[in-house]
């Protein structure tokens, strides 16, 4: 191993789902304890800390953690980047520990958001009525959202989804369900998803529609859940002992990117160009093209996100995103299984914990430590995540071949 | 409470646009803060262009007919935002829109990607002081 790589030795999730008897600080502890003790190390050997917890954005989550893991009084770095938050946390840790500042970085992502309903609609400034005043960069008299398109979630990704088929042609509702039902298949042999349900394709069809055409299990379920991760360079990895060696994993690509300038990008967010030029530089770094990947896990938010980053992350060819999910290519027995985890449809979506997880997920496998949804011989996987506004965090990783 | 623009048509004095790039009168339309420099187009208030960096713009007026490039029919939406409704993405002669689609049932039997639409104006309703929020979408051309 060379000694500027870059590895991960220690990493853990949460169950995802509904905890309420924990709080923010309880779900990153047993998320990042558990870090610690995957990567047999403790909180004396940890030289950086970033931690997110994008809900409680303005509090200083890293060093709430602390103060129930250990005051070292390392520095920390509190990060938010809408969902791709737990990628950059990773990252942040990672550039600390390429820069050769520290030795070993821990990074932490916790969300609570079970029941937290629709994300992004709304932004009600005034009532309708008393004064009409123009207000912000639009001189808006009165709100925006339902009234010129739509600010929500679900709505906004529908759309992504839409204009890819406005480009290339062949998406329909039951093309976007089939891809719900094959992620909440997925989800039945994962243990640590909040919802272990197969759908069938007409229960996908009939639930509640949220946003055409997303119905209700076509969208990321809001959840409680936390993950973490510690990172160390080559040269240190060298220093520990075999086991530590053999489990742990390399990160041959840690790429964050957010949206360029696009025709259109400020009309509807741009979630392509920022993924597929991530993919270009990690598939670079990494010295890997698609076609060695044994897994992907990529950010599902919506059905209809899945389709499109087939294409952005050059898993099929360009355009041909409809064909290559039609293929059978992206199920678990498939050529290149996608979220066999259950992607955020059925695992969940704790926001900041999400972009931690999918390294998770992808490192369970490559470490051959899977159980019953083990993809047999992982060699390579790829993780995604988007967080609109917009950034895109893309990591591949490797297993040690130890 | 009328008025005689000069150019000989009548709209009420106290119309007020939903958002500032929509222009009323004659014939209602989009405007846009155009990059002197580059080309860029946006709707909103700038401080310099997203693509090229400079700072002076012009404003233009968009095409009122477009081509539906995405939708989404929301059906659940925050409190107080009456559904369902047609969220749309329109490409007016090269210019991205966003826009409702307005004038038709809310249905994937009468929205379809492609299909040709136009922007109409339709009334928010009319605030203490008698002013009335004139708002745009785009109906079925």
């Amino acid at each position: 191993m060379a000694s500027d790589d870059i590895w991960i030795l220690g990493i853990a999730m949460t169950k995802f789902g509904k905890h309420s008897d924990k709080d923010i600080v309880d779900l990153g502890s047993e998320a990042a304890i558990a870090a610690l003790a995957d990567a047999g190390v403790t909180m004396a050997d940890i030289g950086i800390l970033a931690a997110g917890n994008l809900m409680g954005a303005s509090a200083s989550f890293g060093q709430a953690l602390q103060k129930q893991i250990g005051q070292t009084g390392i520095p920390v770095y509190n990060v938010a980047n809408a969902c791709a938050t737990g990628a950059t946390a990773l990252r942040t840790a990672i550039m600390a520990v390429k820069a050769g500042e520290v030795k070993m970085g821990l990074a932490v992502g916790a969300e609570k958001l079970a029941g937290a309903g629709l994300l992004g609609g709304g932004g009600v400034s005034k009532k309708d009525g008393n004064k009409f005043e123009p207000r912000g960069r639009f001189g808006s008299v009165l709100p925006t959202d339902g009234r010129i398109g739509t600010d929500t979630m679900p709505g906004t990704f529908a759309q992504v989804g839409m204009e890819y088929g406005h480009k290339y042609g062949g998406v329909s509702f039951d093309l976007f369900a089939k891809i719900s039902e094959k992620n909440h298949a997925h989800s039945v042999l994962n243990p640590m998803a909040a919802y272990q349900k197969r759908f069938t394709l007409d229960e996908i069809m009939n639930d509640m529609m949220i946003a055409y055409p997303n119905t209700r299990p076509m969208c990321s379920a809001n959840c409680d859940g936390a993950a973490a991760a510690v990172v160390t360079s080559g040269e240190v990895l060298r220093t520990l002992s075999k086991e530590q060696q053999r489990r742990a994993i390399k990160v041959s690509a840690s790429v964050l990117t957010t949206d360029p300038y696009q025709e259109a990008c400020q009309i509807l967010p741009d979630v392509n160009t920022l993924t597929r030029n991530a993919a270009k530089i990690a598939y670079e770094q990494a010295g890997v093209s698609p076609s060695d990947l044994d897994l992907v896990e990529l950010h599902d938010c919506f059905a209809t996100a899945e389709l499109v980053h087939y294409d952005n992350l050059m898993l099929c060819p360009e355009g041909g995103a409809v064909d290559f999910f039609m293929s059978g290519a992206t199920w678990r027995d498939g050529s290149m299984p996608v979220n066999v985890s259950g992607g955020l449809q059925s695992k969940g979506h704790p926001i900041a914990a999400t972009g931690i997880a999918n390294i998770w997920e992808v490192c369970h496998h490559l470490r051959n430590e899977a159980g019953d949804r083990q993809i047999k011989d992982a060699k390579v996987g790829l993780a995604h995540v988007i967080g609109l506004g917009s950034a895109c965090g893309i990591h591949i990783l490797e297993r040690s071949g130890l | 409470m009328f008025v005689q623009p000069l150019i000989g048509v009548t709209i009420m004095a106290n119309q007020i646009p939903h958002v500032d790039y929509l222009e009323l009168g004659v014939k209602p339309h989009l405007v846009a803060n155009e990059c002197t420099s580059c080309g860029a187009r946006f709707f909103d208030r700038r401080n310099a262009c997203a693509k090229c960096f400079k700072n002076e713009f012009k404003k233009v007026p968009i095409a009122t007919d477009g081509i539906l490039k995405s939708f989404t029919i929301v059906a659940f939406a925050a409190p107080g935002v009456p559904v369902p409704f047609v969220a749309g993405i329109i490409d007016c002669a090269g210019t991205s829109v966003r826009g409702n689609v307005i004038n038709t049932d809310p249905t994937p039997e009468k929205v379809s990607l492609g299909m040709k639409v136009r922007l109409a104006t339709f009334s928010l309703g009319t605030d203490d002081e008698g002013s009335e929020a004139i708002g745009f979408g785009f109906e079925p051309a």
